[in-house]
């Protein structure tokens, strides 16, 4: 099939850039609730 | 947990219509008789550059009501819409060339759409940079906040570049004659499929990443009541 290849980029481009932005966002959030819940636990102890 | 499961419910269905979307790309739609296969493309790329303008006018009016309101939620949100805008817009201009590539022999051409979506990336790359380049956090939002406003003055230009220029790049959803240019009712279905998938997706992406920059302010908030308590 002509020009497959160029179909192949397009979609693998937009997967893996989606993906990656979903895991960087994911990484995130789940840091910010850790460093959160250690600032809020160090206020408790104060 | 409301947050939570709001969420997951967003991220199940976002997920269940781009299944939908893929399969109806695939395995239903016909090959476009003109282009051949790599027209497929099309299914993904046009609903991908409507979300970048959604995302982009949410911009707009959030940094609106944030100049008018100044409360921190507006620009949250404006602020989330536009990276998450930045990312759709991204992906315009990387589908748009590999389609362009075995269609119209070219990566690329300063052609009226393609030039001014590439603009409306700048102006919204400037947008996410301004905020680093003040010296209060305060300033850096309301600089950001008028240019999101501005900024928006060119997703009509790219709406209407095609009608109002000679360009290469074609006219689909509605033809320069009037009509839709895509004729199939299968097609048509397709798209509308794909634009829904698109927008389920973007109404995620954009729960999570302001979600992210509600935690990221809770916590410079609880930092600061840290440092006050000595």
């Amino acid at each position: 099939m002509e020009n497959l290849n160029f179909l192949f980029a397009a979609y693998t481009a937009v997967w893996v850039l989606l993906f990656v932005y979903i895991l960087v966002l994911s990484r995130r959030n789940r840091s910010l609730e850790k460093d959160i819940e250690e600032l809020r636990a160090m206020l408790q102890r104060r | 947990m409301g947050k939570t499961l709001l969420g997951n419910v967003l991220a199940g269905v976002a997920g269940s219509a781009m299944l939908l979307a893929v399969y109806m790309v695939f395995i239903y739609v016909p090959t476009d008789s003109a282009q051949g296969i790599v027209q497929r493309v099309f299914y993904f790329h046009v609903p991908i550059a409507i979300m970048t303008f959604v995302a982009f006018g949410v911009v707009a009016v959030a940094s609106a009501m944030f100049l008018w309101r100044g409360t921190r939620a507006w620009d949250r949100l404006a602020h989330s819409s536009g990276e998450v805008g930045m990312v759709f817009c991204t992906l315009v201009l990387v589908t748009g060339p590999i389609w362009a590539k075995p269609i119209w022999g070219t990566w690329w051409t300063w052609d009226a759409r393609l030039t001014t979506t590439l603009i409306l990336w700048l102006i919204y790359a400037g947008y996410l940079m301004m905020r680093n380049v003040t010296a209060s956090g305060e300033q850096g939002a309301r600089y950001a906040a008028i240019l999101g406003i501005v900024g928006v003055i060119d997703i009509p230009i790219i709406n209407r570049s095609v009608y109002w220029w000679r360009t290469i790049h074609p006219a689909v959803l509605v033809t320069r004659e009037g009509g839709s240019g895509l004729s199939d009712p299968r097609m048509q279905a397709t798209l509308g499929v794909c634009f829904a998938a698109f927008f389920l997706l973007f109404l995620w992406l954009l729960f999570v990443r302001n979600e992210n920059a509600r935690l990221q302010d809770a916590l410079e908030d609880i930092r600061q009541r840290v440092l006050a308590r000595g």
